[in-house]
């Protein structure tokens, strides 16, 4: 502890034991100095390497659009993220190691609690440069959290859920009509009953009913799905789907197929941020519990389970309502970020993209659910200039993954929060 | 009142008579043989009374009640424990998750614990790993605690299965065909092991194997089904030379 450099006296310090030994948090300091030399002198960078304006998404969408840009948007991202984060994440090891240590042996809760802050403090003046950052930044946490609730169902449980789309409208639709209809003066539920100052703080709670609504929806689903062995989940779910859509479509109280808009803005950036934390929290330490990991029995070995005094039925169900909840909360969110819905958002296109982020991330594992939520909107959002090749390129990745690693790409690894934030020196 | 009772337990499988008017009596802490040749309807026996299949007449009486039924989940809580003829582990798990997830009946923390892990949470699991390390340990198995359980070789697999069975306290393990694919030597480790079990936590042990030696210093009482009927009972020097059991097994190792 008190010389963190040690090891470099008999082992050669090379490049990657060098990085290796770089703590979390001293990563997170590094990033969150490169987004502050992006707010001091990013336009002029951009400006003087002729680029048209900061570029938004790592120069990702440049490069596509003019390929002509392609060294400009390399030296951009090299200057102003690359270099600095490598730079001060190496020159402040000793020191980050040694705070490292010492949160960790204080507690490792409040040591995760800092990285969070450091990590967030990063993420908000990142995207705070632009709307379209901030946006971006939203949908994808939102991703983040239906990717691992759908593989909770998908992955952890192995059985293969139809339901998600079905499960986030109606927490859309539950947390949209509990605001509008209390904080805000519509058009269709009259004038507000509480004032409007109120709001920011219900919030949670229209989202927590969302949630429950969901949860109630999975119920239904639960219990003709799980009362036998067999596949009747996948069915039973894509029905429920398209049930859910066509009754919001009919329900004109609503808007019908109209959707529902001027949702207040509720779901600024931090909010959204909590509720992935909290969604990504909750889950990890139920799939880690002994309760948890009793999907993974039901999944490898029903009749072993069974025969190991677990209670099949209840603990697929639980989670399939578990799962469900944090769809229902994503839902609500994303009502709230776009202040729009209507129900042809929650058809087989959006199923689609979240089976695709659980397959492509990997299954049976939060890391691979953040990789893939991730990765997925941000190629997503890249390959946008090639328009309609994106739905070409897209598939045939997710095809290749399959190919060579059929369980996604970081499969069946357990998500360690405090090998994550140990010192490494 | 013997520990497990079983009357006249019978069961089909379309035309097939499986199961045939079998009967049972389990004191505890016997430990007892079930032997007979192939498809003779043993591992249904043992399938039946763990409620994997219901019995399509009969009683199953544990403990004084009526078990048929129940859900197998639930049987098992009673404490019937048992392991698979083909090893039935879960791929995915470590060993040492194998061991604790058996314990499964004994949490208390309910879904508060696993959605926000508790200190009471901490604190069971923190017992039940010692308990699985513990149960480990007396298998011989400890070292692959943190290995995923299909990277054993299979006689460690089949202790682990065992391990596991134990994890659930059961008062009566039910083992089908425990040393299946073993050499002598891990064959002589078993009988070890079973005895010492039988030994440590006094539990009834009820054993289908096709080494009738093992059956024959190992068991109490055996018991030979053949056509899903039980054609002889009895001690082992009385089923050694029982002409029915020799004429049933005809050409195979009897003559111990
Ligand atoms: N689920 C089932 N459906 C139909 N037939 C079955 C089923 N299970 C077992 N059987 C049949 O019942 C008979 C008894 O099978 P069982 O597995 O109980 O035999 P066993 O005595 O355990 O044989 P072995 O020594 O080979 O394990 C066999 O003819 C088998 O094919
Ligand atoms: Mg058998």
């Amino acid at each position: 502890m008190k010389n963190t450099d040690l090891p470099e006296a008999g082992k050669q310090d090379t490049f990657r034991t060098s990085l290796a030994r770089i703590p979390l948090l001293g990563w997170l300091i590094g990033a969150l100095v490169a987004v502050l030399l992006e707010h001091l002198t990013g336009l002029r960078l951009a400006e003087a390497l002729l680029l048209p304006k900061v570029p938004v998404l790592f120069g990702l969408v440049t490069m596509l659009k003019t390929p002509l840009l392609i060294p400009s948007s390399v030296f951009y991202v090299l200057l102003i993220y690359i270099l600095p984060t490598f730079i001060v994440a190496r020159l402040t090891r000793p020191l980050t190691n040694r705070l490292s240590a010492g949160l960790f042996n204080l507690s490792p809760a409040v040591s995760a609690v800092i990285h969070l802050g450091v990590f967030y403090a990063a993420l908000h003046l990142w995207s705070e440069i632009s709307d379209y950052r901030v946006l971006t930044v939203k949908l994808t946490l939102i991703a983040i959290m239906l990717t691992l609730s759908l593989n909770l169902i998908n992955g952890y449980m192995g059985e293969f859920s139809c339901s998600h789309p079905g499960f986030m409208a109606l927490g859309a639709y539950t947390a949209s009509v509990f605001t509008l209809s209390l904080f805000t003066d519509s058009r269709m539920f009259g004038t507000a009953v509480f004032q409007a100052g109120y709001g920011p703080f219900l919030f949670p709670a229209a989202l927590i009913l969302g949630g429950f609504t969901a949860a109630a929806g999975a119920l239904i689903i639960a219990i003709p799905s799980f009362r036998t062995r067999g596949d009747y989940l996948a069915i039973i779910s894509l029905a429920f789907m398209f049930i859910v859509k066509s009754m919001i479509e009919n329900m004109e109280v609503i808007g019908g197929p109209r959707g529902l808009g001027g949702q207040p803005d509720y779901a600024n950036l931090p909010a959204v941020f909590v509720w992935t934390v909290l969604c990504v929290w909750m889950i990890n330490n139920f799939v880690q519990s002994v309760l948890g990991k009793a999907l993974n029995a039901v999944r490898d070995d029903e009749t072993a389970a069974d025969a190991m005094t677990v209670n099949t039925r209840q603990t697929k169900m639980t989670a399939f309502m578990f799962g469900a909840f944090w769809a229902g909360i994503a839902g609500g969110l994303f009502a709230h970020v776009l202040r729009y819905v209507n129900p042809a958002t929650f058809g087989i296109q959006n199923l689609a993209e979240v089976l695709a982020m659980v397959y492509f991330g990997g299954l049976n594992s939060v890391y691979g659910s953040i990789v893939g939520a991730v990765s997925m909107n941000l190629l997503g959002e890249a390959l946008r200039p090639l328009e309609i090749y994106k739905w070409i390129i897209i598939p045939l990745l997710l095809i290749l993954v399959m190919i060579f690693r059929p369980a996604g790409l970081i499969a069946f690894k357990e998500f360690n929060v405090r090998n994550l934030i140990r010192p490494r020196g | 009142m013997p520990l497990l009772e079983i009357k006249n337990m019978t069961h089909h499988f379309g035309g097939l008579r499986a199961v045939h008017d079998y009967n049972l009596a389990i004191e505890p802490g016997q430990i007892r043989g079930l032997i007979g040749p192939n498809g003779a309807g043993k591992t249904t026996v043992f399938n039946l009374i763990t409620g994997i299949y219901k019995p399509a007449q009969g009683h199953v009486i544990l403990d004084g009640e009526n078990i048929v039924g129940f859900q197998p989940y639930r049987i098992a809580s009673k404490g019937l424990g048992r392991t698979f003829q083909n090893l039935r582990l879960w791929r995915h798990m470590t060993v040492l998750e194998h061991v604790k997830l058996a314990q499964y009946s004994k949490i208390t923390y309910g879904l508060i614990g696993a959605f926000f892990g508790t200190p009471k949470r901490r604190k069971e699991e923190a017992e039940i790993k010692e308990k699985a390390y513990s149960l480990l340990k007396m298998m011989g198995v400890e070292h692959f605690a943190d290995q995923i359980v299909i990277n054993l070789p299979y006689g460690a697999q089949r202790r682990v299965e065992m391990a596991r069975a134990l994890a659930t306290e059961p008062k009566i393990l039910f083992l089908d065909e425990p040393t299946a694919g073993m050499n002598p030597e891990e064959l002589r480790q078993m009988i070890g092991i079973i005895r010492q079990v039988r030994d440590t936590f006094g539990v009834a042990i009820f054993l289908i194997e096709h080494r009738l030696r093992m059956v024959m210093e190992l068991c109490e009482q055996i018991q030979t089904l053949v056509f899903g009927e039980v054609i002889a009972e009895g001690v082992p020097e009385d089923i050694r030379n029982n002409p029915k059991v020799i004429e049933a097994y005809l050409g195979k190792e009897i003559i111990v």
